[in-house]
């Protein structure tokens, strides 16, 4: 697709660091950089003329920079958003804060719930209503919107929502509201919820489109200022961003729809995952990212990690679901988990070990960091496990103090009866269960196998974990790829051009209009089209469609693909026995006889995914030279045994490691289980295969 | 390898929310979902699901199994009934078990409870007199056996209901949530290569004893009473607690309460057991999983014949208005022995009617632009919603959120694309939250009209009109419940009524009670709540002693009108 000698950056902007990954060709070089959090567009292009420095590339040869960054989320998160009003439906001002009238905890008196990005004086109501067909009952009254208008001016307000009921089914109301907001307030940022996320569920699109409002003036800006900074460092290379689906979008679709960049880095992640599927050509994989402080997993089929349609941001309980706020946007499924290097250990009142969902972060840090943390987390369970060594984190400048941590996890271990060994062991297999009960649980929801998937693992904490992981799942292959600790922002390489669009169009199967779905399907497809054309420069395009379907009087609709074609008189049929096969996939069983409705479609235009290159199996496989001996735990026998060592960039094309081994390197550690032998191939990356079994 | 099982039951549970139709279930999450030795114990249950079937489950399992022995039980059987006494208090809720193999033998029981959509007789309200008079009575038997559904059970079923194809659907979700229990457990035996279930379960039972023990223990032993009256049917309704802490045992014990009403709001043992544990263990072990060794810690009795624990063949449909009451009555024991932990009293009872219409239902023969009623469309919905919830000893109460009830809404836009119905309001209700140091949570109001102005009926089923939620430590009550009609023609707030053509109800949920004094209260959030049109400036000088010039506080003013208060 790409021509040799182009140069490609991808910049990925987290909480801690600014990854970036260059390549020419299939050469790739990264760095790691400190994000400088008052102005982000400052560190991606001091990060950038560094690798365009260790590389010797000129600016100008860069032909194409595609960018993800946590702003967009860290805005809600920590309420920096724009000042924001919301235009709604009289009688109606308070959906974003009534919410489902739930509680996310059943037990815990004292839960908070998310407050909203806009408060009630600024939420304000206009006369009328549309009906859930779409007719007006009560016509716009524009007066209302004036008044509204001076309000705001009054309450300087930056940016406005507008979401009305049943705007989905009738939008002229939302886009009336629009001109006279255009005319009156020229300067602010307007979202439409019948734009920003047109399906059904009031609370949903309105949460959505205030989110959309809140951070669209900062994104605006932000974007603004670092197309404007990579042009005055000559790199005239079009700019475009990741977004949460997977996909990549311009710079001008960003600006309309900033919410759909949050959580754009694991969705890098998991296009990365992807790209290691079609190398080894694997129908199943399961993506394992694991860091310092959570740990992400995500199916991905055929090459495709599946997409859906809900995300909770800025939860007030980080890992409790139903928490935080709601949005509708296109966005790669995965679950999170509060599970990484820094997760802390603790013991609860019926003396179970349990791990997380804190973390202690990058400060204090594990206690073995020596930089004052003081109690045991997850990589000092590793330490004293022998997983690590003291010595490993020399790159980093830091010397683990394995006294300290010793004496952490005697103290620890001694009130639940245990030595220090055991009880790192506990933590570390209390981990590695709540990680596979995640996986587990997300395969059941999500209809799949697990035991038959390979494992592809990557982030700093997941090698040394993945193997053990493999054995709980049943999984028969790991795969740890090279410059895993980069992954996210090696993804955003391979990522397509991609534009998802929603549409809720209720229809019982059994009055199927084809020619009305056909209308709606078209409308959707020119809209995908429009924005992804301009960014693919003739590139050929896939559409993938999907109706949201369920048996009539269900509450929860599931995702069934569907070819793309026009619908004709009988293809209800058609739709029925996709639904029934799905359903069955799902649930095992159908419910005969009863009537199928569809609720909503979506329709998404991309192009290829790129390719990561192929896997050649080499004629032979050596046994590598290990660099030494260690004594490491065992997790099934709990006692000690000499194991030996490999440095990573030692190992190469053909060399041959018999598990139990560790690998290391300068970012992580790779744990060969006892159960597993590890090769290298061509390509750099560790593939771990389970050993016949003996018996 | 606990934390797995739970994993198994949970993820039981998300099987049945996925597939349920009943809006209850789906949205509501009114289901629950367990796994029992082969005793019939129960060892774990999903997080997903009601406080109202905590332990009516677990006890309804053992009525099943003396009907039909574990030993005979085959795989794939399933087993059936929705008895308000054996199982969960009203015959919407339909129970099923279902033993789990392990290599060729039986070595535990799923069980799983819905909530229907409907029953057939009067419908989801209290004006039963009977219960013949509230639908179709299952008792324990064979959904399936050896996976062959039980066909004539459910034309049984399809023919007494008033929506056939989700009820019957309803009862395959049930089947194919205990199927993944079953499957799932497999799968970990074969894991952690169990054979049976004794030991992890003789372990999990002992160490949530332990917990749960322990956490009792650290309380001061004693006895503290507490009374609540609450609306009721016809005539108010006091419900008595006397709370005993004996060492390492909590009673609970209801006598004094009124005896049962003529009308379906009565509650049967299991389910005045199961909301009186949750009112407990919220409060002194919220994190000790519940199973049957952390119930056997807290016992609870109702004199036979007492509204709390009612014989047959009473009326019990809309047993939740009192059961919903239970935590609020165990608060009031509570807060004399750990006040910093219990909150003030909340709106506690759902206000969900059912909203009935079409041509057989209204009480119109024509309508507001003179059409024949006869030709409207028949539907039946039933709405959820709350009001405000108590204060805390350290927070403000939630403001419209459902408590003790584990109920979501189902979305405005949602319910009018499948009911002619139209709602012209839901917002916050002003000044409805108990003042107090926190405030009481927000009650709303709710405004609902057919489509093109059609009548419909209305079954309601309204708590706190005439007893507000109290508030605690000074905080005052919060605002009670209202209903009416937007003609401003009067309606009662129980039973079935009309609301005719062109009219509208107006529902105005009760609000929390505060916690503290008022006057204790930082100006300034009394202000934020101003600002935000929530309280009144009135009320924030009457109530708090907070004086606003300019959308801000007048320090001086409001320190001298709090000086004259003390």
């Amino acid at each position: 697709m790409c021509s040799d000698s182009l140069v490609r950056i991808g910049v990925d902007i987290g909480g801690t660091f600014t990854d970036v990954a260059l390549e020419i060709g299939e050469k790739q070089h990264t760095v790691k950089v400190l994000t400088t959090v008052e102005a982000p567009e400052r560190g991606v292009i001091s990060a950038i003329n560094q690798v365009l420095h260790e590389t010797s590339v000129s600016s100008a040869s860069v032909g194409i920079v595609i960018h993800g960054t946590t702003l967009a989320t860290n805005a809600i998160i920590e309420r920096k958003g724009a000042r924001t009003a919301l235009l709604t439906t009289e009688g109606f001002r308070d959906i974003v804060e009534i919410r489902h009238e739930s509680r996310f905890d059943q037990y815990d008196l004292d839960i908070e719930l998310p407050k909203p990005l806009v408060p009630r004086y600024l939420r304000l109501p206009i006369m009328e209503r549309v009906n859930a067909q779409g007719g007006v009952l009560v016509p716009l009254c524009e007066s209302d919107v004036e008044n509204a208008i001076k309000l705001m001016r009054a309450s300087e307000v930056e940016s406005v929502a507008v979401g009305y009921l049943h705007s989905f089914m009738n939008s002229t109301h939302e886009e009336r509201t629009a001109e006279i907001l255009k005319e009156k307030m020229p300067d602010v940022g307007i979202s439409l919820s019948c734009e920003v996320s047109p399906e059904m569920r009031e609370y949903e699109r309105l949460s959505t489109a205030c989110a959309n409002a809140y951070v669209q003036p900062l994104m605006s800006e932000y974007l603004g200022k670092l197309a404007n900074g990579l042009k005055t460092h000559g790199i005239e290379a079009p700019l475009f961003l990741m977004s949460s689906g997977g996909g990549i979008t311009t710079v001008e679709t960003a600006r309309r729809f900033p919410v759909r960049l949050v959580e754009s880095g694991p969705a890098g992640g998991a296009i990365f995952a992807c790209g290691i599927a079609n190398v080894y050509d694997l129908d199943e994989v399961l993506s394992f990212d694991m860091g310092g402080t959570t740990a992400k997993v995500c199916l991905i089929d055929k090459g495709n990690a599946q997409v859906g349609r809900a995300l909770e941001v800025a939860r007030v309980y980080r890992f409790k679901k139903g928490s935080g706020l709601p949005l509708r946007i296109p966005v790669i499924e995965m679950v999170e988990i509060g599970a990484g290097g820094g997760s802390i250990a603790r013991q609860d009142s019926m003396g179970r070990i349990t791990v997380g969902p804190d973390s202690s972060g990058a400060k204090p840090g594990p206690v073995c960091y020596g930089l004052g943390g003081s109690e045991p987390t997850v990589t000092d369970a590793n330490l004293i496990l022998g997983r690590l060594d003291t010595g490993d984190f020399t790159l980093s400048g830091l010397s683990l103090d394995l006294p300290s941590t010793m004496s952490v996890l005697h103290q620890f271990g001694e009130k639940i009866g245990l030595s220090a060994e055991h009880a790192a062991l506990g933590i570390s297999e209390v981990v590695e269960e709540n990680m596979s009960n995640a996986a587990r649980v997300h395969a059941v929801e999500s209809g799949k196998s697990i035991e038959t998937r390979t494992l592809v693992a990557f982030g700093g904490a997941a090698p040394l974990h993945a193997a053990r992981i493999a054995d709980k799942l049943g999984i028969q292959r790991v795969i740890v790829p090279n410059g895993a600790g980069v992954g996210s922002a090696l993804g955003f390489l391979r990522a397509p051009f991609s534009f998802e669009v929603a549409r809720s169009h209720h229809q019982e199967l059994v009055n199927f209009d084809p020619k009305a779905t056909n209308t709606v399907l078209d409308a959707m497809r020119k809209e995908a089209e429009s924005v992804v054309k301009s960014a693919a420069e003739g590139a050929p395009l896939i559409e993938e469609r999907a109706a949201f379907m369920r048996y009539s009087g269900q509450g929860h609709e599931i995702r069934v693909p569907l070819t793309s074609r026009n619908y004709l008189k009988g293809d209800e049929l058609v739709l029925q026995s996709e639904f029934e096969e799905r359903y069955k996939e799902l649930y095992r069983r159908i419910i005969p006889g009863a009537p199928v409705e569809v609720m909503s479609w979506v329709l998404t235009i991309s192009t290829e995914v790129a390719s990561f290159g192929s896997s050649v199996i080499a004629k032979e496989y050596l046994l590598a030279e290990s660099v030494g001996m260690r004594d490491v735990v065992d997790p099934v026998s709990g006692s000690f045994e000499k194991i030996p060592i490999y440095q990573r960039h030692q190992l190469h094309d053909g060399s041959k490691v018999k598990g139990p081994a560790i690998i290391v390197e300068s970012e992580t550690s790779t744990m060969v289980g006892a159960n597993f032998d590890a090769r290298i191939d061509n390509l750099g990356n560790i593939d771990m295969n389970r050993k016949p079994s003996e018996s | 390898m606990w934390s797995r099982l739970i994993a198994v039951v949970e993820e039981q549970a998300q099987t049945l929310v996925r597939t349920a139709f009943s809006t209850a279930v789906r949205e509501a999450g009114d289901l629950s979902a367990g796994v029992f030795d082969s005793r019939g114990r129960m060892l774990a249950q999903a997080v997903t699901g009601t406080p109202g079937h905590v332990n009516s489950m677990a006890n309804a399992v053992k009525h099943f199994l003396q009907r039909y022995p574990l030993n005979e039980m085959a795989e794939g059987d399933h087993y059936i009934s929705n008895d308000p006494w054996l199982t969960s208090g009203h015959l919407h809720d339909f129970t099923l078990v279902s033993p789990a193999f392990f290599s060729g033998r039986a070595v535990g029981l799923f069980a799983s409870t819905v909530h229907v959509v409907d029953i057939g007789g009067l419908g989801l309200g209290p004006d039963g007199r009977q219960v013949f008079e509230e639908g179709l009575a299952i008792p324990i038997m064979p959904l399936a056996r050896h996976s062959e559904f039980n066909d004539d059970l459910l034309k049984i079923v399809s023919e007494n209901v008033r929506m056939p194809d989700q009820v019957v659907g309803d009862l395959y979700a049930l089947a194919s949530c205990n199927d993944e229990g079953a499957r799932r457990l497999d799968a970990m035996m074969v894991e952690f290569q169990i054979e049976n279930l004794e030991n992890l379960g003789e372990y999990i039972l002992v160490s949530s004893k332990n917990a749960k023990m322990q956490a009792i223990r650290e309380l001061p032993s004693g006895k503290y009473c507490n009374e609540l009256t609450m609306d009721g049917y016809d005539s108010p309704v006091v419900l008595c607690a006397e709370l005993t802490i004996d060492d390492n045992h909590i009673h609970v014990d209801y006598s004094g309460s009124s005896s049962a009403s003529r009308y379906g709001i009565n509650v049967v043992m299991n389910y005045c057991e199961a909301y009186t544990a949750y009112g407990v263990n919220c409060v002194i072990a919220p994190h000790v999983p519940n199973n049957a060794g952390s119930l056997a810690a807290i016992t609870v009795s109702a004199p036979e014949g007492s509204i709390l624990n009612v014989k047959r063949p009473w009326p019990v449909a809309a047993r939740h208005t009192i059961g919903h009451m239970l935590p609020d009555v165990i608060f009031g024991c509570l807060q004399q022995v750990i006040p910093e932990r219990v909150p003030a009293e909340g709106a506690a009872s759902l206000w969900n009617p059912q909203i009935n219409g079409g041509g057989s239902v209204v009480d119109h023969v024509y309508s507001q632009d003179g059409s024949d009623c006869s030709s409207l469309q028949e539907f039946s919905s039933v709405i959820f919603h709350c009001g405000g919830a108590g204060a805390r000893p350290n927070k403000d109460g939630l403001d419209v959120t459902a408590f003790p009830s584990g109920v979501r809404t189902i979305p405005i836009e949602a319910t009018e694309t499948i009911a002619p119905i139209v709602f012209w309001r839901r917002e916050f209700r002003e000044n409805s939250c108990g003042s107090g140091q926190y405030r009481g949570g927000l009650g709303q109001v709710i405004e609902i009209g057919g489509a093109n102005g059609s009548p419909f009926t209305i079954l309601c089923n309204f708590e706190r009109i005439n007893n507000p939620a109290r508030g605690r430590q000074g905080g005052l009550n919060g605002a009670p419940g209202a209903v009416s009609l937007a003609s401003g023609e009067p309606i009662r707030p129980k039973g079935r009524q009309s609301v005719p053509s062109g009219d509208r109800i107006c529902l105005a949920l009760p609000g929390g009670g505060g916690f503290g004094e008022p006057f204790e209260r930082d100006p300034n959030l009394v202000a934020l709540d101003i600002r935000d049109g929530i309280i009144s400036a009135d009320l924030a000088k009457k109530d708090y002693g907070v004086i606003i010039e300019d959308n801000i506080v007048d320090l001086l003013a409001t320190n001298r009108a709090r000086k004259q208060h003390d």
